[in-house]
């Protein structure tokens, strides 16, 4: 910890000759170069866990948004990606329309959960580094290495309070349909099915009971939907709109951002489903 | 009731740096602690063709007041000091040292992008260049919450809000700070339109929806200031003079208005 501590932080009256802080804002080489302000404690990461976790700490004045209920399958058609779409704050709910896939690339996608800036910034990073392994390797990655360059990335800052759950998924000629894992712990687990975030186990409910790999592409889309719907009707930190995209060979697709509301209805309505939500009071 | 304690100053004494630090197992260890929280409360609308940004102008430390008058509004870009053709506003909200600093560091480098590109910084690049500014302190966070407003390239008004380690979105609307809690409710229902159905377009779940439509500029003025007005009546950190900027393609123009001083 104090290594890495030593390696990413500068000395409070560094030399201030060759290096000037304006120079530094015109070197444009910053975004690559990995290197992170520290507060100037004994111990960083235990300050920030006081200061930003609102687990260990609820009074902690800096809330950083949450994200929530993700979840991902490989079936024959490809992958189908749905999340909510809900960021929280503590208790407050900062968004209720946080795009919660990001696009790696045109046929790469990755999902946010647990801290929304950790997911955006480095799944952002790993789209650059996506690019690079392209144009040094003169061929597309497949989603084993880019996952593992997350994870390897993810590993080195290890204890200091990134929190992230995300899944990588892609279709790519020599993997087939492929889905990974990764958090900020270091995990990075290959799978069918995955489901991430504070609604999650609401969500395998349903994906585990109706999931099958000869699935086609339209009851997949809709059995995707019904889980997220599940997580949102029962998680407080899970709602909004549904997100659905559709990975194939060729990239993926989106398959629209739709509000819980009108579809809860719709389902309890049309299938008769969600028989325990009634509008009387006993 | 947590929740109405948490914030409550009285418990923390003067508020100096030292006695700021948040209690953790019941213990609060004495030591220098980075942050205050100085209240305030920002809001940003896009329209059709405009944005608008606001902000009080209150900045307290616990029950005092320290100034009456301090901007959390900043233009940004400009070549000469005072910003005239700036095409950015960035509002920052909570720890007022490091919204001036993080201002200074956003200003420094759309000025940069200028003179070596030629052109002003567009505001979705200078909005994903300030996440990446805010995520550059991970480990030690700008303790605010910023927005920025523009136009975007096609000409309509945009509307970017973070949380304080570089999270950020796209939004038509968005209220931040000590009242923002207190004025986004109010603007999902006048904006957004949420929760609101055309009367008699039927019965039970067959009602539809009342259609959005994008509001126009005198309708916004006066959501903002009565936003302001509502927040002031019920929030002891906002108050004293609204500071409002109008962004259009043809310039910024600025507007202040005042709020109740108690």
């Amino acid at each position: 910890m104090d290594t890495l501590v030593a390696k990413y932080s500068r000395p409070a009256f560094h030399n201030e000759d060759f290096k000037d802080e304006t120079e530094e804002l015109m070197n444009t080489e910053t975004p690559l170069s990995l290197k992170f302000a520290m507060p100037p404690v004994a111990h960083p990461s235990q300050w920030l866990r006081a200061a930003t976790d609102d687990r260990s700490n609820p009074d902690c004045p800096i809330k950083i948004a949450h994200g929530t209920t993700t979840l991902a399958f490989r079936f024959q058609g490809g992958i189908i990606v749905a999340t909510d779409s809900r960021a929280t704050a503590g208790d407050w709910i900062a968004s209720q329309t946080v795009k919660k896939v990001i696009e790696i690339n045109s046929v790469l996608l990755g999902t946010l959960a647990g801290g929304a800036a950790d997911c955006q910034y480095w799944l952002g990073w790993l789209g650059m580094q996506c690019r690079l392994h392209e144009l040094r390797h003169k061929r597309r990655i497949s989603v084993a290495a880019a996952s593992k360059i997350l994870a390897n990335l993810v590993y080195s800052y290890k204890n200091m309070g990134l929190s992230m759950g995300t899944m990588c998924a892609g279709v790519t000629p020599e993997e087939g349909p492929a889905l990974y894992y990764v958090d900020s712990d270091g995990t990075r687990v290959a799978g069918n099915l995955f489901c991430v975030g504070s609604g999650q186990t609401f969500a395998y409910g349903v994906l585990d009971t109706e999931y099958d790999y000869e699935l086609s592409v339209e009851d997949a889309l809709e059995l995707g939907r019904r889980s997220i719907l599940a997580a949102t009707h029962r998680d407080a930190f899970s709602g909004g709109y549904i997100n659905l995209y559709h990975i194939e060979e060729k990239g993926w697709t989106h398959h629209g951002f739709n509000d819980t509301n009108p579809i809860f209805w719709k389902t309890k309505l049309e299938k008769g489903e969600f028989s325990n939500v009634t509008s009387a009071l006993e | 009731m947590a929740a109405m304690f948490s914030q409550n100053p009285l418990m923390n004494g003067p508020h100096y740096a030292t006695t700021d630090a948040p209690k953790t197992n019941n213990y609060r260890e004495h030591r220098f602690y980075p942050y205050t929280d100085n209240g305030g409360t920002t809001l940003a609308i896009s329209g059709a063709d405009f944005t608008v940004m606001a902000g009080d102008t209150r900045h307290t430390a616990g029950y005092s007041i320290n100034s009456r008058t301090e901007p959390k509004l900043f233009k940004i870009g400009g070549t000469t000091a005072d910003q005239h053709d700036a095409t950015i506003v960035l509002s920052v909200c909570g720890f007022a040292a490091d919204g001036n600093a993080l201002r200074d560091q956003l200003d420094t480098i759309c000025k940069i992008y200028r003179y070596r590109h030629g052109k002003a910084m567009t505001a979705n690049a200078c909005a994903k260049r300030l996440s990446t500014i805010l995520y550059g302190k991970r480990f030690f966070p700008y303790y605010v919450h910023a927005m920025l407003g523009g136009i975007d390239e096609e000409g309509k008004g945009v509307v970017y809000s973070y949380d304080p380690v570089g999270s950020y979105e796209r939004e038509t609307c968005r209220a931040g700070g000590a009242g923002g809690s207190l004025i986004m409710p109010f603007l999902d229902n006048q904006v957004n339109f949420k929760n609101q159905y055309a009367p008699g377009s039927g019965v039970g779940h067959d009602l539809q929806e009342r259609e959005r439509r994008p509001l126009l500029l005198n309708e916004v003025e006066t959501l903002v200031k009565d936003a302001f007005d509502g927040a002031a009546e019920r929030h002891i950190e906002v108050g004293d003079a609204l500071q409002m900027f109008i962004l259009t393609k043809d310039g910024i123009e600025e507007k202040i208005l005042p709020l109740k001083k108690d």
